[in-house]
């Protein structure tokens, strides 16, 4: 893995060391070889910054990856869905989660959600999260605010329920602590000030038909839109879970639409979203 | 293991692998302690069979081994249980246990390591020993032989047969003959015997067909061609049969007493003089592992109170316990058994009840005598004596960090923290999840406390039939003890509500569902129905549940249970 330094090495004193073979390799055979990057793609490279997501994951992030330090909310059914008036989110977010912590996990990354009792295991291993390094504290209670902030000291990347609503002061308390500890904090609900927010705007299962089939795979299309260099949102159109289409897929109508938009803000990102069809299928 | 005990075997405290008078096979003369019958003997010694009774003991449906009363009526060993029980009517069958075999045969061994140290177990009921030792110290292999079969005799009220020969083989036939085989006679002790002796049925009677039909016959043959006839098996049960059984005994060091006491007056009554007396002991027992070179893998903690009642609790450990781990579960247990709400302790107790009202300890009352329940084994006294006992004992050079440090780095901040949230909440607090077997989605998942042993509730190797599919639902409502299924109203098109018959055939499809108090909504699509009757012989458990997917006009996914005739939402597909 070239890391900066070994970049800055090739280019600098050296080149002029190697220049007795530079008549033999150009700079372009050897970037084509994998051995030297651009300055600018660093940012996708700094190892010990950031956590790896999955491929189909990346385009949602500034810079491809988790950045450590960060707080990435996932709008939970206390999100935005409400606000819209529509008395729920759309359907995908504790999927969307599991396909947010399977990179980082298989990695070697611990993993700890507070406060969700319900959490399919079997769909998150499914997911490709290592169930072994995955913490869980269900009850959390009262002590919610000690209980990830002990977790953030040695967890790579909290999941945190938000009991409600969190106050700022508290929020900003947890977002300098993951900071400090290079820890990722992944609220789920209401979150005054993240930096990153991702959210399922739409989707459709597919495979179930009227007393045949089966649920097989299903369709979402993520929102992510946040501060600094993620202020622009960005969309990316998942499967969840599993992160590949089935077989016998045809390209749904709806996701052809706009699927190159850049939405300045959220709520066009919301206007832009269409109420979920479930597609009949098999 | 056997390798320890084999470095131990040639260690310069053990005997040497040599002894005089046995030079011309150069195997160690080995005096065995055999005791017949032996699973039949240690069912009697621990379940309380009356072994003088025809008793069998059965694996695999075949004859294990009987009692001398069973083999008086005919019985013998490899006859169906059947053939058994037609020769014998009277016969009491026991199931064959290894491991209560193995548990009863210690008595013996520590009996005989009380006069003869460097004992081999070779299996349960049969033990070895260096014959030159003790028949050095008790002047003969006959007066030693004689002597120990008494003293474990006498000890374990056990009968031992004794026999002295050149190797562990031969030590073994000769204990079984009862026979003192003198040095260098052990070829021709062994000529004698039949083939089916050697124990591999295949080649015995592979040899009887070829006509060679006792062990001298079989020695005879050239060793060459037995290899490159018979195998490597095969050539190395000829060498037995020549009586050159060069394996040096690999001996039994008696394990070193781990357990740490301490003893305390006055009396530990707080929670706060108990977690201080915790940490003492728990580093008092970690520097004494630690000087062994060795770890616990479980943690049994003994308490004895000041009105006498004894209290015990084992703690697994997934891992190796260290100085914290072992001082937080000391503290955790004295905890729960210090702060039990005051309860049913009037029955056992008695008259002391009316003291122990007084002291702190009664302070926590919380319930009344009546709904003591759980609580029966609640301490009526300050605990005065405390005992610490490692178990699961392997050897442990140190926690060892990643080669490169990170992996290991990580690990352990994580364990911390993981530790520290089970410092604020308690030890049932922090969980991680155990995948195994099961056809729910609920049961294939076991929470498994952090720090406890990670053992799925059922084994995920047999096939599941009827497992429900993958993929899995994110949100799972029924997980066992975490939440309650949420209720359900599910109604067919004509708004009945929706039902399954026995035959499993649905009274009509399935047209909206009402979540709990959620106004309905139209279902758009839907799998099913899929049963599931479990464990329908073991009365109290049996489930008999009819499972089906529900697609949602709003986008969601859901799998409903009928259970009793009621629906509920047992997973969200989120």
């Amino acid at each position: 893995m070239p890391t900066a330094a070994a970049t800055a090495t090739t280019h600098g004193p050296g080149a002029s060391a190697s220049e007795a073979s530079a008549g033999k390799h150009s700079i372009a055979e050897i970037r084509a070889a994998g051995l030297v990057r651009r300055a600018s793609e660093h940012d996708h490279t700094t190892v010990e910054r950031s956590l790896p997501v999955s491929a189909a994951l990346r385009p949602l992030f500034p810079g491809g990856c988790l950045r450590r330090g960060s707080t990435v909310l996932i709008a939970g059914p206390s999100g935005v869905g409400v606000a819209r008036g529509q008395g729920y989110a759309t359907p995908g977010a504790t999927s969307l989660l599991f396909a947010l912590l399977a990179e980082a996990s298989a990695a070697g990354s611990w993993c700890a959600a507070v406060g969700l009792p319900t959490l399919g295991l079997v769909a998150a291993a499914e997911a490709g999260v290592a169930v072994e390094r995955f913490a869980l504290v269900p009850h959390p209670g009262p002590e919610w605010t000690g209980v990830v902030a002990a977790l953030l000291d040695g967890v790579e990347i909290v999941v945190a329920a938000v009991p409600g609503s969190v106050p700022a002061r508290v929020a900003e308390r947890l977002a300098a602590r993951a900071r400090q500890r290079g820890g990722v904090l992944v609220p789920i609900g209401r979150w005054p000030g993240a930096d990153l927010t991702l959210e399922v705007v739409d989707g459709a299962w597919h495979g179930l038909g009227a007393g045949r089939g089966r649920l097989r795979a299903r369709e979402a299309r993520v929102a992510a839109y946040g501060r600094g260099a993620a202020a622009r949102t960005r969309y990316a159109d998942l499967w969840l879970p599993g992160g590949v289409p089935p077989r016998d897929h045809r390209p749904t109508p709806w996701l052809g639409r706009g699927a190159a938009s850049d939405a300045a803000d959220p709520a066009t990102a919301h206007r832009l979203a269409h109420p979920p069809v479930l597609e009949l299928a098999g | 293991m056997s390798g320890d005990e084999r470095t131990a075997a040639t260690g310069p405290a053990s005997p040497g692998p040599r002894s005089a008078g046995s030079e011309a096979t150069g195997a160690t003369r080995v005096l065995m302690l055999w005791c017949p019958d032996w699973p039949v003997i240690a069912a009697g010694l621990t379940e309380g069979i009356d072994v003088h009774g025809p008793v069998v003991v059965l694996h695999a449906n075949r004859v294990l081994a009987c009692s001398p009363a069973a083999r008086a009526e005919g019985v013998r060993r490899g006859l169906r249980k059947r053939e058994a029980q037609g020769r014998c009517p009277r016969l009491v069958v026991v199931a064959h246990d290894p491991s209560r075999d193995a548990r009863a045969f210690e008595p013996v061994v520590a009996a005989v390591e009380q006069l003869a140290p460097g004992v081999e177990v070779i299996r349960a009921g049969a033990c070895a020993i260096a014959a030159r030792g003790p028949s050095g110290y008790y002047g003969g292999e006959a007066e030693a032989a004689e002597r120990l079969v008494e003293h474990a005799a006498l000890a374990c009220g056990v009968e031992i047969q004794a026999g002295v020969a050149d190797g562990v083989f031969a030590a073994l036939l000769a204990a079984r003959a009862g026979r003192i085989v003198p040095p260098g006679g052990t070829p021709a002790f062994l000529a004698d015997l039949d083939v089916a002796t050697l124990d591999r049925p295949e080649l015995a009677d592979l040899l009887r067909r070829l006509g060679v039909r006792t062990l001298g016959d079989f020695a005879a043959l050239p060793a060459g061609d037995v290899l490159a006839r018979f195998g490597f098996d095969a050539a190395y049960v000829h060498r037995l049969a020549r009586g050159e059984d060069e394996r040096p005994l690999a001996v039994r060091k008696p394990p070193p007493d781990l357990a740490v006491t301490g003893e305390y007056d006055p009396p530990l009554e707080r929670v706060d003089m108990a977690a201080f007396a915790a940490r003492a002991l728990a580093d008092r027992l970690h520097e004494r592992l630690t000087a062994h070179g060795v770890a616990a893998t479980r943690l049994v903690i003994e308490a004895r109170t000041e009105a006498g009642e004894e209290l015990h609790r084992v703690w697994r450990h997934d891992g190796l316990l260290d100085a914290r781990g072992l001082a937080d579960r000391v503290r955790w247990q004295l905890d729960g058994w210090l702060t039990m709400p005051f309860g049913a302790r009037s029955a056992r107790a008695g008259p002391r009840a009316l003291d122990a009202s007084s002291s702190l300890l009664a302070r926590s009352s919380l319930v009344s005598p009546d709904d003591a329940g759980p609580w029966a084994n609640r301490p009526t006294a300050g605990i005065d004596r405390l005992r610490l006992v490692p178990d699961g004992v392997v050897r442990s050079a140190g926690m060892q960090a990643g080669l490169w440090g990170e992996v290991g780095v990580a690990d352990e901040r994580a364990h911390r923290a993981l530790v520290r949230v089970q410092g604020l909440l308690g030890p049932e607090s922090v969980f991680t999840a155990v995948l195994g077997g099961g056809r729910g989605y609920a049961d294939r998942v076991r929470l498994v406390a952090w720090g406890d042993e990670r053992i799925p509730a059922r084994a995920a190797e047999p096939p599941w039939p009827g497992r429900l599919p993958a993929p899995a639902p994110s949100t799972v409502y029924a997980m066992a003890g975490a939440t309650e299924p949420v209720p359900v109203v599910v109604r067919t098109g004509d708004g009945a509500p929706l039902a399954v018959d026995a035959r499993l055939a649905m009274t009509g499809v399935p047209a909206t569902v009402a979540i709990d108090r959620e106004p309905p909504v139209p279902v758009t699509g839907w799998a099913g129905p899929w049963p599931a009757e479990e464990r329908w012989w073991a009365p109290g458990e049996g489930d008999r549940t009819v499972r089906l997917q529900l697609g949602l006009a709003d986008g969601r996914a859901l799998l409903v249970a009928l259970r009793d005739g009621r629906w509920s939402m047992e997973a969200n597909y989120d």
